[in-house]
Parts: structure tokens; sequence; C-alpha cells
């Protein structure tokens, strides 16, 4: 107060002081305002498009707004859902990981592969392998400051060639011949018809959730991800941090394999060709920015539902193609990703 | 008597790993050559040779123009989808003759890298989501445009993917060529520096005002370019053209050649001959792998593993 009713004479031709608090009282208030619909848009804009598409649908087929329809989308965005929840710790935390495809179906053969010795080992073996593979990566990474982008560039051809020769260069296609394996991957609880892999990636997502929001590794990741130097000054464990990412995106994708070696009974070798690249959309849709420090799980689970649902939608299409939908997918993403960067650019962050 | 020679021998290690960073490539490609000429028959046969060299070409050309976009701290997941558009593009204008064809296949070569340029420039989107972006959409082009594989007759196209002047295939010429134009790019002109500028210190280029977007767009452009020409050519070669299946993993493979030929994935120094050797090197080693019987299994592990003893070995140090 005082402040004001000094310097008010000196300024002369100033306006009162009452006004021109108002004025940028008002104009603050809009700022604010401004910044979260920019961070309601970014962080939910996936959900947001994804009704629209989804009220979109429903009106335009008939057959898009059944349950059946509604079943299969889940069902099969399950699997992409699972390595998804890893590779959002590994993109919050800065990072990126190529290496998930190869793992995918590394663990889908090597589940296939041990499900001879019943349904334990079909699912530890993977998640074994996986883990580890996971882990060899966050090592490199966090120990010789190398770019994720490479070492899990190198993960991808090092899990590819363990995984031809699991199963004799690809010649071997493994059957699962566990039946309680198999019905892990093709039946469900409460006859909804919704598999077990649905649930279990709700469980997942949750946790992934608890993880990233309620715990002091979640903290850690969103640290070291906003800016690794002052997380390192702060006394984040850095290194330990992204060993338990990358350990965990491994797991995951292991994981993801073997439960859809169990839904197709047998470990196929030549699935999962690009799908690091699905993954990583999926994500970066889900409003998760690649420089790393925000993000989230909710968003992810609609970038992957999104993607299932434009699939739909296109397959609902009949006479488009996979090409088109390969068209239509790229649109989509270079729109999302434009979109995020403005936002975030109006909101300040980098 | 143990610190005098701890001294020294730590000194000799971080020689050693200057020296590998520096030369380790070319050490590397003389070490396989040396290697195959002793143990592998008929390795200095002139048609084996020809078809190694033919055979990386298309990677050569790819990785001078990924060098560039290494160079400002960028990447071009896109060229895979560049080459198959291309592809595509050059057999659906070959009714005009094969010039204008190929004119359109490089233009849209250049429009695909334009697109990514302003997205990075402009925009501000990184290089890995914008060129994926297009990586995706290109790929389902091309595909849009050419469904199935589609054969051509072009005589003038055919002679370009088989014809040898003085012995020499026109499409290593192609790539030799391209190699000195680019090297003469980086060192020798505005633009080459701006671009080494860029990738040491964005913000400092920004703030010493060098016409940063410009040339990243440019970069771009010329990454495009360079695999549309790849794209055309692999078609020339093949007598077909596949965009289901042309330039898949291209841009990994020349990622790979740039990073091993000593070019830091963090910008700010570009070397367009280690590239090249890059390309051979990763070449070579896999027709060894293959010409001694490895499975493909192992020939992948091994190459993940010299992936990332190169990178070890050329990484930034502290010293730096």
């Amino acid at each position: 107060m005082t402040e004001s009713s000094t310097s008010t004479p000196a300024a002369g031709t100033a306006r009162p002081p009452a006004a021109a608090r108002l004025d940028a009282a008002a104009e603050r208030q809009r700022g604010v305002l401004r910044e979260r619909v920019g961070r309601l848009l970014q962080q939910h804009g996936a959900l947001m498009v994804l009704a629209v598409l989804v009220v979109f649908g429903s009106v335009a087929f008939e057959s898009f707004a059944t349950a059946d329809n509604a079943i299969s989308v889940i069902v099969s965005s399950s699997f992409l859902a699972i390595i998804a929840i890893g590779m959002t710790f590994v993109i919050i935390s800065g990072g990126i990981d190529l290496s998930v495809g190869s793992l995918f179906v590394l663990g889908g053969v090597l589940a296939a592969y041990a499900s001879q010795a019943g349904t334990l080992t079909a699912l530890a073996l993977p998640l074994a392998v996986c883990g580890l593979f996971g882990l060899v990566q966050g090592v490199i990474i966090a120990r010789t400051g190398m770019a994720p982008f490479i070492v899990t560039l190198a993960g991808m051809l090092g899990a590819r060639g363990l995984m031809l020769a699991v199963s004799h260069e690809g010649a071997t296609t493994y059957l699962v011949e566990d039946r309680a394996f198999a019905a892990l991957g093709q039946t469900g609880p409460f006859g909804t018809g919704l598999t077990w892999p649905v649930y279990i990636t709700v469980a997942l997502a949750l946790l992934g959730m608890l993880l990233l929001q309620r715990t002091g590794f979640g903290q850690n990741v969103y640290a070291i991800g906003g800016n690794e130097d002052a997380a390192r000054l702060m006394g984040v464990p850095v290194a330990r941090t992204k060993i338990l990412v990358y350990t965990m995106s491994g797991l995951l994708a292991g994981l993801a394999g073997a439960l859809n070696a169990a839904r197709l009974s047998s470990g196929v070798t030549i699935l999962g060709v690009g799908l690091e690249l699905d993954v990583i959309a999926a994500v970066v849709i889900g409003g998760t920015l690649l420089t790393g420090g925000v993000g989230g799980i909710t968003g992810t689970m609609a970038g992957v539902l999104l993607m299932g649902v434009i699939q739909s939608l296109i397959n609902q299409v009949g006479s488009l193609t996979s090409a088109v939908q390969q068209v239509v997918s790229g649109a989509f993403l270079a729109l999302v990703v434009i979109a995020q960067r403005l936002l975030s650019r109006a909101q300040g962050i980098t | 008597m143990a610190e005098i020679a701890a001294k020294p021998g730590r000194l000799d290690r971080e020689r050693v790993l200057a020296w590998l960073q520096e030369y380790g490539v070319y050490a590397a490609v003389l070490a396989l050559l040396v290697f195959n000429i002793l143990f592998t028959p008929n390795f200095l046969d002139v048609g084996n040779f020809r078809t190694q060299l033919v055979q990386v070409t298309p990677i050569v050309i790819v990785s001078l123009g990924m060098a560039l976009v290494i160079g400002t701290e960028g990447i071009d997941l896109s060229v895979g989808s560049v080459m198959a558009l291309a592809a595509a593009v050059v057999v659906l204008y070959l009714g005009y003759g094969a010039l204008p064809a190929i004119a359109m296949a490089l233009l849209a070569g250049a429009v695909v890298g334009a697109v990514g340029g302003s997205l990075v420039a402009y925009v501000g989107v990184q290089p890995i989501v914008a060129t994926l972006a297009l990586l995706v959409g290109i790929r389902g082009l091309a595909n849009v445009l050419v469904p199935q594989l589609r054969e051509f007759r072009n005589p003038d196209l055919i002679a370009l993917g088989g014809e040898s002047i003085a012995g020499v295939p026109i499409i290593v010429i192609v790539a030799a060529v391209l190699t000195l134009a680019i090297a003469f790019v980086v060192r020798r002109t505005t633009f080459g520096r701006h671009v080494v500028a860029i990738g040491g210190n964005r913000a400092a280029s920004e703030l010493s005002g060098l016409p940063v977007k410009r040339t990243l767009l440019i970069v771009y452009v010329i990454s495009g370019v360079l695999a549309a020409i790849a794209g055309v050519l692999a078609t020339a070669r093949l007598q077909a053209s596949d965009p289901t299946s042309l330039g898949l993993y291209m841009e990994l493979s020349a990622i790979t050649a740039v990073v091993v030929g000593g070019t830091p994935l963090t910008g700010g120094r570009i070397r367009v001959l280690g590239t090249v050797m890059g390309a051979l090197l990763m070449q070579l080693l896999s027709a060894t792998l293959i010409k001694h019987n490895l499975p493909q299994s192992w020939t992948q592990m091994v190459q993940a593993a010299i992936i990332l003893a190169a990178v070890y070995a050329t990484r930034e140090r502290g010293t730096r």
C-alpha cells in the first residue's frame, strides 16, 4: 500500500493504483485459467479425443458401439498397454526404450518354450530373461552415460538375436502345451468376455499410478526427467532409479509377450516388429513429453485405447487398407505432438 | 616406482581411447579386410567385391544425410519410409521417362524432409517424434500409392541400377560423388560450419545470429533427398518397386553407421568419411559372419556388441 502511494506522484500521468492492481489481478487470473486449460488439454487431450471418436464411431457405424467390439478393442489393446506402462516410466525419466518390441517377441517365445514345464515356469522364464535384459541396459545407461537410444537399439538387436537363437533361427515355433497357461491368455473371470490380460493390465496400471504419484521412487523418476543434474545435486539416487526403470520396462515387455503367447497358444517369432514405435506413439499421444519430467499412466492408457479405437474405426470402413491406417496414425501422431508442443510452449514448459 | 608406473599407464589409456575414437573404425575395417583376405575363400574375387560395394551403397547414401542430421543433435527416423516413397513415386511417373520420374521421386523426398524439418525447426517438436510420425505415415503413403510389388521395364532406370563405367557400378560412383560432396559441404562451406555449430550449442548459435531454423530445415531436406536417391537406386537395382519392404530398418542401419563412424549422437561434430567406414564395417561384418556360416542370431548379437563398443569408445568423456 505504502509502496504504490509513494510511487504514484512520481509517475505523474499513471492511472490510479487501484485500477492498475485490478487489471493486473484480472490478467493474472486469465493467465492462470489459460494455463489450467492448457495443462488439462495436454494431460487429458487423448481422453477427450477418445470420447469424441467413440461418439463419432457410435453415430457413424452401427457395428461400432457394440459390446463385442468394445471387448475386442480392449482385449487387443491390453498387451500394448502393459508395455506402455513401463515405457511411460522410461520416458518420464527422460529416456527411451527401443528394445521392448524384441523383448516382447523374446518373452513370447520363451514362455511357449517353458510352458512344457508348467504354468509357473512359462511365466518365470520370460520375466527372468527380459527383466535381466532390461537390468543390463539400465546399468549400461546409468553407469556409462551412453545415450539410451543407442543402448536400447543395441538391446533391440541383441534381444532379437537371442530370440532367433532360442527358436533355431525362427524355424521352430513352440506351441503352448500347458492348458492352464493357455487359459490365462484366452479366458477371463466374471463371464464378461474380458480376458485375464485385461485385468492384469488394469492392476498394473493402478500399481504404476501408485508408484509414480505416491512413492519416493516416482518422485525420483519425475525429478530425473525434469533436470537430471539438479536431481543429482538434490541427492536423488539417479543411477539406481534409472536401472529400476529400465528393468521394469524389460519385465513388462516380457510379461506382455508371455501373455500374448498364452493367447495365441504359441510363441510366434515374427511379431513385435515396429512395436516399440507403437508403444512410444501411445505414450506420447497420452501426454507424456519425450523431453521427460511430465506425464502419467492415465494419459498412456487413454493413448493406447485411442490407437485401438482408431484401428477399430478404420476396420469399420471396410475399404480402407492397413496402408491408409498407417497414414492416419502418422498424421494423427504428428497433430498430437504439434498440439502438445504448442500447449507446453504456452505454459512455458520447454 | 609404482606411482611412476601408474601415471603413464593412465595416460596411455587416455591416449588409446582418444586414438580409438579417432581411427578405431578405420582400424576395424582394415582388420576385417585382412581377416577376410586370409581366411575367407574367394574374398578377393572381383565379383564378390563388387556385390559388397553395391549392397552397401544405399546405406552409405542414407547415412550421409543422417550424419548431417545427427551433427545438429537431431535424428531422422523417416529415411527408410522415404526410400519406399521414392520407390513408389519413381514407378508411378516412369511413363514420362526415367529422368522426370527420378526428379519427382527426389522432390517427394525433399517434401518429406521439409515437413520433418519444419516440425523440428519451427514448431519445436523433438526430432525423434517428428520423424517417427513420418516413419509411420510415409510408409503407409508409399503403400497406398503402390499397393503391391510392381516390376518395370524402363531401360534407362535398369541401366542406372545395373551398368558399370570402367568396371565400377554406376551406383557406387553416385555414392562416391555424394560422399565427396557432403564432405566438402561439411568442411568447406559456411552452411557446414553452421550445422556443426548448432549441434555444438544451439542456444549460443541462436544468440550469435546464425540462421538456426533455416539451417535445420535444410539439413532435414538434404536427408530426405539423399534417402530418396537411395530409394531410386535400390529400385533401379531390383528392377521393381517394393514399398512394403524397401528401406525397412534403414534408419537403424544408418544411425549405426554414423555412430560407429565416430559422429557423437550429442551433435557438434560430423565424420563424413568415418560414416562411410562405419557403413562398410557393418556390411563387412555381416558378410564375414554369413560367409563363415554363423547364424543370423549370432550376427545380430555381434552387431549389437559392436555398436555398444563403438559408442563407448567414441562417447564424450570428461576431458573434452
